[in-house]
């Protein structure tokens, strides 16, 4: 794979225990050179423990990862050398210029004097902030930040990058140029990505993906790959009696549906060919009972579907759960003794 | 657009960067960088210079020349304000430094501290670098206080200049370390700022920096000799009023030095205590920084 020997990364069975929680179950998986990898899930998969484990924030519980060949326990040094990080939250110096926060990490990660330069036009030219390198980063916009903050993990020349949410909370717009610049950026610079998201459209940019659920990995390939494993196309009806819907659909065809996002929601191979079907079968006349259908739609299989049938749920809906979690948690504290 | 930009990076050659182990130098550099960090901010925030003068003139001018009228018989013919002027020279490195302290708790805030902390660096060159940048702006304020020793009849003299900017230095040090020590603990800015409030209030009134440390009541000398501050306002009085032209009397009652059972410290004692204390907190700091994940 690639010039260098070996995986970017490799991991075995990795775990990590907070308390009474166990957010990463024991995740085992190799990440080739020059790869762009998707860790995709639900915010509270165990997606940022998992990240911060490999680029040695948190010490794992149990297990052993590899970075760029080295132990994140045993060489915590060389694996830092050898990784540029971009966090979730910004982590820049607003009070200094876009080149005085390059500048400050090549000097923190000891760059050879005579590359700083020639590096930091680099790095500023790749993310198109060439021509802001002396505006203060206070008066940059999220999408400019984020963007000067891929600079800068870059700075160094990392073999691998790790980018946690790099794109939340930006627009469509910037979400779309960010992942432009780093394919661009991971062809010239042959580096391995590592990144996670919850935003199940940017999977698609990702060479492979493992989708993360309850600090587990459920499932691990290519985008393409996944989605034709689901196979059945996504039909979602509207009606105003769902528990009815789904039972009509239980009896009339064997199909087992369930409401997401309010809706009734179930896979079924050739969709278009169903509906007709289905409009036939739910007819108060032939069949009394059967709930009137207020919209239909049919979708080919997205990593949302995939998501859904390795986790029983939407992402939307999994996200919900820490939530619910932490209410529990504060219902326990408050002597509440609500128990699961 | 994006055509334009991919034609640029066409044209541009890779520059890869192959970062070395890390070294003694590396760790040079990276306190360099950091303290320099600290002047660049220091320098850009005009309006901090200013607020934090405003403290020290405050007490000077107002409060000094205020009790003048009252004091006047108990400083025989000695100006208030010249009096206290070596306790606002400390007192203006004092909040400057506790304020440059506090940096670290809003670099854990708005997340730069993150970036220094998985740097591949040793957490004490992150320390030292602060504690360096730190001491070092404060003594700069320091020499904004010392250029209007004038106007308080306190004579332009090389020798009491560069022993008040040294003095300074030294207590800007020890402060910011101890600043440090604290700010490494607290993770809101609200706190830091009630627990300083606590603490470096108390410490100025207590340290003689505007009444002589002799004569007082039981309580106040022993709360005295235990404030470290108070060994860098005594030998920073003294300096200032070994160059004034004033009587023996006055002398005697306004600069009577810190004594232990009637012996008067010597100058570079005091300034050995202030520098080892500021030594050990920075010590604590390194301690405390390294130890947190």
């Amino acid at each position: 794979m690639g010039a260098t020997a070996g995986p970017a990364i490799s991991v075995e069975n990795l775990r990590k225990h907070f308390k009474d929680f166990e957010a990463v179950k024991g995740v085992s998986f190799e990440v080739g050179a020059a790869e762009v990898f998707g860790f995709l899930g639900p915010n509270g998969a165990g997606k940022s423990t998992t990240i911060n484990m490999l680029c040695t924030l948190l010490k794992p519980t149990a297990g052993t990862a590899r970075v760029a060949g080295h132990d994140v326990v045993r060489e915590r040094d060389d694996v830092r050398r050898n990784i540029g990080l971009v966090f979730q939250d910004p982590t820049l110096d607003g009070y200094l210029t876009a080149e005085q926060n390059l500048k400050l990490h090549a000097e923190l990660y000891g760059v050879p004097n005579d590359l700083v330069k020639p590096r930091m036009e680099q790095v500023l030219r790749m993310v198109g902030l060439l021509d802001r390198k002396d505006g203060q980063v206070m008066m940059f916009s999220g999408g400019m930040r984020r963007r000067l903050e891929i600079a800068r993990g870059l700075m160094h020349s990392p073999r691998v990058l790790f980018l946690d949410e790099p794109t939340i909370g930006l627009d469509p717009q910037t979400r779309r140029s960010i992942w432009n610049y780093i394919r661009q950026l991971q062809e010239r610079e042959e580096i391995t990505i590592f990144m996670t998201t919850h935003y199940m459209d940017e999977a698609e940019w990702c060479d492979r993906i493992a989708i993360m659920d309850k600090g587990e990995i459920v499932a691990l390939d290519t985008p393409q790959r996944l989605k034709a494993g689901v196979g059945a196309d996504r039909v979602t009806i509207e009606t105003d009696d769902n528990e009815a819907a789904i039972a009509a659909l239980e009896e009339h065809f064997g199909i087992e549906a369930k409401i997401s996002e309010g809706s009734v929601t179930f896979g079924v191979q050739g969709g278009e060919q169903f509906i007709p079907r289905l409009f036939a079968e739910f007819d108060a006349a032939k069949h009394p009972g059967t709930p009137p259908i207020l919209g239909v739609s049919v979708s080919r299989p997205t990593l949302d579907d995939v998501f859904m049938s390795f986790t029983g749920s939407t992402i939307r809906d999994a996200e919900e759960d820490p939530s619910k979690h932490r209410n529990r948690v504060m219902m326990q504290m408050m002597g509440g003794g609500a128990r699961r | 657009m994006t055509a334009v930009t991919e034609q640029k990076l066409e044209d541009f050659e890779v520059v890869r960067v192959q970062v070395p182990r890390r070294s003694f130098a590396s760790e040079i550099r990276a306190i360099k960088i950091v303290w320099r960090r600290e002047l660049i901010r220091f320098v850009n925030d005009r309006m901090r210079i200013v607020t934090s003068l405003v403290q020290p003139f405050l007490f000077l001018f107002v409060l000094g020349g205020g009790l003048q009228q009252l004091a006047s018989a108990g400083t025989h013919g000695v100006d208030l304000k010249t009096f206290i002027y070596p306790g606002i020279l400390c007192m203006t490195v004092m909040f400057t430094a506790m304020f440059s302290a506090a940096s670290i708790v809003w670099d854990r805030e708005f997340g730069f501290l993150r970036e220094m902390m998985v740097a591949p660096v040793r957490r004490s060159s992150i320390v030292i670098g602060k504690c360096l940048g730190g001491a070092t702006v404060a003594a700069f304020q320091g020499v904004i206080v010392l250029a209007i020793a004038g106007l308080v009849h306190v004579p332009y003299d090389p020798g009491l200049i560069l022993g008040a900017l040294g003095l300074q230095l030294l207590l800007a040090f020890a402060i910011t370390a101890f600043g440090l020590s604290v700010a490494i603990r607290i993770k809101q800015m609200q706190s830091f700022m009630g627990v300083m409030q606590m603490i470096v209030m108390p410490m100025y009134f207590i340290s003689g920096a505007m009444f002589p440390s002799s004569g007082l009541p039981t309580w106040l000398t022993v709360l005295n000799r235990i404030d470290p501050l108070a060994y860098a306002v005594d030998p920073m009085r003294r300096l200032v009023f070994g160059k004034l032209n004033i009587s023996p009397v006055a002398r005697h009652v306004l600069d009577p030095g810190i004594t232990w059972w009637g012996w008067r410290m010597p100058a570079l004692l005091e300034a050995a205590v202030v520098l080892l204390l500021g030594l050990g907190l920075l010590g604590v700091a390194i301690w405390e920084f390294s130890s947190t994940e």
